[in-house]
């Protein structure tokens, strides 16, 4: 004989059952609509490209220690830290290049990261204001004055290791580096290497790694020697 | 007594003769008719060594062999010149950079050479540091000490290449930043010999050559011998 307790209890454990069955069929469905909106915002269309525009490179060459300015077309983006580093792998495209006048290999990946930062005092050029004009308020200078900045290039550890030994053309790589930054980017004025991450003393066993380079040393007049 | 009298006698009579020829020999030594002859010393500076054996100069050869062996050579021909000649290292030993400068700097050199070689290029490629130039100052910082010595640094250079020039070799100019270099406080230039060219631009004589080092020594011992020239007319 089943008692009537065990009946009520039976009862509304099959109620219990059957909302929590109704529960996560609603569950499932709202999870599955939820899946297919994802999908539709998935990109389905390759992005833009960057519009190609002129970028100064001062390639340098071994033949006679010069840097000669190169203009070419390259789509560059409008971050200047992604800007700088599409430049310098550009830079170093051309000196991987087999008719290359600076042979050195690595290419363009060589270029890990280019960070830019406001420039520490050092010497009075760093402290230059870019744009300014006489007579403008502090809120006009404040918009157009351009403070000097600092460039940290990160290479890779394999660029610096396989890079070609001698003065001339490690001195002939940081050059080419500092000018094509600030041809490109007049505000940077300062330039640091990293490699890998870390600081370096030497780039091959010659040229000084650990200084900061003034990016307006390396901007000679065309073809002249740095 | 009078025995231990004339002793006395003697004794003060030699003191006062000894007080007085010191003070005339002192008196009198500013006036020396000849001075010692004005010191000059070269500092050599083979660059690499240990297990830093720098760049591939040639087929069995590394840089660190080749700068020491054109510093032995150099040194040679600059001892038969009446030169005082102080190297970094004598064998093949890892110095450090600071090392290196403070081997110069004790030396209070009239001229550092810091001796580099690479396959890059052509002829002797003459560097001087980087660092705009400064004056001297009592207490310089370790790392841009040769900013006080870069003008005579550029002097030195330009003494090298018209050497260079005259023994007919190809001569680049440069600035650079390296870390011995820039820590000198001497007239310091760096030395970087790369093979020899030809009109067609192919090798006329390779860093193996003996007889190409031993023109590129005799050229820079010739330099050094007509800055000294300069240096103490």
């Amino acid at each position: 004989m089943i008692s009537r307790v065990q009946k009520v209890l039976f009862s509304i454990l099959v109620v219990a059952s059957l909302v929590m069955g109704g529960t996560l069929w609603q569950l499932r469905e709202r999870a599955h609509k939820r899946l297919i909106a994802g999908q539709d915002s998935a990109p389905t269309s390759a992005p833009d490209v960057a519009p190609a525009e002129e970028a100064t490179l001062l390639v340098a060459s071994d033949s006679d220690n010069s840097l000669l300015t190169q203009v070419r077309s390259l789509p560059l983006p409008a971050d200047p830290g992604a800007r700088a580093r599409a430049v310098l792998g550009k830079l170093l495209d051309l000196y991987a290049a087999p008719d290359a006048t600076h042979p050195v290999p690595g290419g363009g990946v060589s270029v890990l990261q280019v960070f830019l930062m406001p420039a520490p005092y050092f010497g009075s050029k760093s402290l230059t204001p870019v744009g300014s004009k006489p007579g403008q308020s502090d809120a006009e200078k404040a918009d157009t004055v351009a403070t000097p900045q600092l460039a940290v290039v990160n290479l890779t550890g394999s660029f610096a290791s396989n890079h070609p030994a001698g003065i001339e053309t490690e001195t002939l790589t940081i050059l080419s580096i500092c000018g094509t930054l600030h041809a490109n980017l007049p505000r940077v004025t300062q330039v640091r290497f990293l490699v890998d991450g870390q600081p370096r003393t030497t780039l091959a066993g010659h040229a000084d790694l650990t200084r900061t380079y003034l990016a307006t040393d390396a901007v000679p007049a065309e073809g002249a020697h740095p | 007594m009078p025995a231990r009298h004339t002793i006395w006698s003697f004794y003060l009579a030699g003191s006062i003769a000894f007080a007085s020829a010191g003070r005339l020999s002192a008196q009198q030594a500013p006036a020396a008719p000849s001075a010692p002859p004005a010191r000059f010393v070269v500092v050599l500076d083979a660059a690499h060594g240990g297990d830093d054996t720098g760049g591939r100069v040639a087929e069995n050869q590394v840089e660190k062999a080749f700068t020491l062996a054109m510093s032995v050579r150099l040194r040679s021909l600059l001892g038969a010149r009446g030169i005082q000649v102080v190297t970094t290292r004598e064998s093949d030993a890892n110095i450090d950079p600071n090392r290196r400068a403070e081997i110069a700097n004790h030396a209070q050199a009239q001229a550092c050479l810091s001796l580099h070689a690479s396959q890059s290029g052509s002829g002797v490629h003459l560097y001087a540091s980087s660092l705009s130039p400064a004056q001297p100052a009592r207490y310089a910082a370790w790392k841009t000490a040769q900013a006080a010595w870069v003008t005579r640094s550029l002097a030195l250079e330009g003494v090298l290449n018209s050497a260079l020039l005259q023994a007919g070799m190809s001569v680049t100019l440069g600035r650079t930043s390296l870390p011995a270099v820039d820590s000198m406080t001497c007239p310091a230039v760096a030395v970087e010999i790369a093979p020899a060219l030809g009109s067609d631009k192919k090798v006329a004589a390779g860093l193996d050559d003996p007889g190409y080092q031993a023109h590129v020594a005799a050229a820079l011992a010739a330099a050094l011998v007509q800055w000294r020239t300069e240096a103490h007319p």
